[in-house]
């Protein structure tokens, strides 16, 4: 397998303070290799996009970071924790080597600024030498190279469509060329044929370009056909991580698998779905041991008094005490 | 090949059917449109024609703003329709408010999309169901009859034991147990037909399907007709027995649930079908198998002449930017149709 470019190292994230603390990430490891897709699935509540913002250091309080690293491998040079920079290389750090599409993107365009301006402005921040020409013409290559007319340039947001403001916050995010690129949820908003149009693009994009992507979503079906490798996160833990076709010919933990199982097919026999019993869990209120175990058909003894580590079988990792023994 | 009993014989008694359903939006004249005389409209739904019977699930498939919700709200009769009829049991009806609007309500229910939206947070369960069957005369003459009449409907919802939920308040409830509070309000009144729009696209992907099942298994016990509004055709297949597609405000096709997804007939059905994710098609993204298409929906206030998909549409002929296409039987499936020309006899024999 290929170098890795960030490396999550027991990241634990709490929302406030003290007792009243409520843990959203609990010791999770990820590693994420040059130019792969890696996907994140989990429900809502699972700390998805806590990880995200988490690892790129943008969480808003009272999201605290209270232990682990994140050390990101630079193109050239050493590699370096991104939760010990300062503010300063923090700036530096932050789009030109990993740059984020944030969930909701659609209205995450300035209405009243022309798409241009925002294109330049990421420029002009990161490299206030460039000269105006030269920034008007990387901002219409980047639009050239999302699929929009560059004659849109001088468009506001609300004179395009859904689609075309999702294209336009990818083409800003990879305006600098970075190393990674997140995306939290991008094409949750778009229907089903913007979706794939979009994400098309995105595949032929990463060939060129070669980024790796973080891929935050909910809809397994949608990552097991894009993604190289999945994360599944349950409760603020990642129960599996294996590559794409293992989880979903063979998912070994069974919330992995109850989840492949909730989404009903459009292709092949007709079967009979159970989704998952019960709800996900409150993260004030975790049940002890595995978190999952209050709605696991395979529940057994250990799974309710002790938490399950997320172990290496092969290529993949498991957190489950069915496996284990 | 299929494990789901098959849906009752077609000969249901029918609930609520519409019929050349028009519903246009009037849009803010300017000054300038004043003097020009000129009327512009949003035309969201247009001759649509749709039936409910007892103890079916008719799906409505379509991207956002393909108008199904409006159907929706036009049968439920929350907006008065423009053109078109609306029949409960045969009989034309046009309501619009008080006690002739109840009666109607009584008979049609409707489960909105966001269930931390439709219950009122400063009200408990209690209060939600007990208005529901206060409201439409099910709520009997005593406290005990109230009391067992709660029960039942939250018992009917899989919410065991009722009294652990009775006296909650919305808040301390999880999106699934909110629907689920949703939902036996809707059965307070007693209806027969359930309009639910989108009832699961807000909930946690693995308690959709307990919702779905939930809603199946009402209609088999209580023998409800219900419409399903979603924009996901996989879960149309699973839960419904037929589907309908509509596009830009259009029925474009329709039919038994089987056979539009699994042999989908309209270029547009097709273009949905090839554009959902499929796990099987492994990482194959940029394969020839993708739709190459960058249309986007058109607009509504001044629609594509003749068919509404032809400007998208990798199959158009001349005939279909002029002349609007009339549903056309597929093959020999019975009740199989698609608005297309591409099924005219005469083009066929072309």
């Amino acid at each position: 397998m290929s170098e890795p470019v960030i490396e999550i190292r027991n990241l634990n994230v709490d929302y406030g303070l003290g007792d009243q603390a409520v843990h959203a990430i609990r010791d999770v490891s990820l590693t994420l290799h040059r130019g792969e897709v890696l996907g994140l699935a989990g429900e809502s509540g699972s700390g998805k996009s806590t990880l995200a913002y988490g690892m790129t250091r943008l969480l808003p309080p009272p999201g605290v970071i209270t232990g682990g690293e994140v050390i990101y491998h630079p193109e050239k040079g050493d590699p370096y924790d991104v939760l010990s920079l300062t503010d300063r290389q923090l700036q530096a750090f932050r789009w030109a080597e990993t740059a984020i599409v944030f969930q909701g993107a659609m209205n995450s365009l300035n209405p009243v600024h022309k798409i241009s301006t925002q294109l330049t402005d990421v420029l002009r921040a990161h490299d206030p030498k460039m000269s105006e020409n030269s920034r008007n013409a990387r901002a219409r290559e980047m639009l050239k190279l999302v699929g929009i007319a560059p004659d849109r340039m001088d468009a506001y947001p609300h004179q395009l469509s859904g689609g075309m403001r999702q294209r336009v916050m990818i083409g800003m995010a990879l305006i600098l060329q970075p190393q990674v690129v997140i995306m939290d949820e991008p094409t949750t908003a778009l229907d089903v044929v913007m979706q794939r149009q979009i994400l098309g693009q995105l595949v032929e994009l990463r060939e060129r370009l070669g980024f790796s992507v973080i891929f935050i979503t909910h809809d397994l079906s949608l990552l097991v056909e894009f993604s190289n490798r999945i994360a599944i996160m349950y409760g603020g833990r990642i129960v599996e991580e294996a590559p794409a076709a293992a989880i979903y010919r063979d998912a070994l933990h069974p919330y992995s698998s109850g989840l492949l199982g909730s989404f009903p097919a459009l292709r092949g026999p007709r079967r009979e779905l159970t989704g998952i019993p019960g709800s996900p869990p409150d993260l004030k209120g975790m049940p002890s041991g595995c978190s999952f175990h209050p709605r696991c058909p395979k529940a057994f003894e250990p799974c309710s008094s002790k938490v399950p580590v997320l172990t290496p079988h092969g290529d993949r990792s498991v957190a489950c005490w069915l496996v284990e023994s | 090949m299929t494990s789901i009993p098959d849906a009752k014989a077609p000969a249901d008694e029918v609930v609520l059917e519409a019929i050349g359903l028009t519903k246009h939006f009037p849009v803010r004249r300017r000054l300038r449109d004043l003097f020009s005389n000129r009327h512009d409209a949003v035309h969201a739904v247009d001759d649509v024609n749709l039936t409910l019977r007892r103890g079916q699930v008719v799906a409505l498939v379509g991207e956002s703003g393909s108008g199904k919700s409006t159907v929706a709200r036009l049968l439920a009769q929350l907006y008065p329709r423009t053109g078109g009829d609306i029949r409960l049991h045969g009989a034309s009806t046009r309501v619009k408010a008080g006690a002739a609007f109840r009666r109607y309500c009584a008979r049609v229910q409707m489960i909105f999309q966001d269930p931390f939206a439709s219950l009122n947070p400063v009200h408990t369960i209690r209060y939600h169901l007990t208005r529901s069957l206060k409201v439409h005369g099910n709520a009997g003459s005593t406290d005990a009859e109230l009391e067992q009449a709660l029960h039942t409907l939250l018992e009917r919802v899989a919410l065991t034991p009722p009294e652990r939920y009775l006296d909650k308040f919305p808040h301390e409830l999880s999106g699934g147990q909110r629907q689920r509070v949703a939902i036996a309000r809707a059965l307070g009144a007693e209806p027969e037909a359930l309009l639910a729009d989108e009832p699961v696209s807000m909930l946690d992907v693995s308690i959709r399907l307990g919702i779905l099942n939930l809603l199946r298994d009402l209609k088999e016990r209580l023998n409800l007709a219900i419409l399903y509004i979603t924009h996901d055709i996989a879960s149309a297949r699973y839960f419904a027995d037929q589907t309908m597609v509509m596009y830009a405000g259009r029925m474009v096709e329709g039919g038994d649930s089987e056979t539009v997804t699994q042999s989908p007939a309209h270029p547009y059905t097709r273009l949905l079908i090839e554009s959902a994710p499929d796990p099987d098609r492994l990482t194959g993204v940029s394969d020839a198998a993708s739709p190459k298409d960058n249309g986007e929906p058109p607009s509504l206030i001044r629609p594509p002449s003749g068919c509404r998909f032809h400007p998208r549409c990798p199959s158009a002929m001349p005939r279909c930017s002029t002349d609007l296409p009339v549903p056309l039987q597929i093959g020999d499936s019975p009740g199989h149709w698609a608005a297309c020309w591409l099924y005219d006899t005469e083009e066929v024999a072309k």
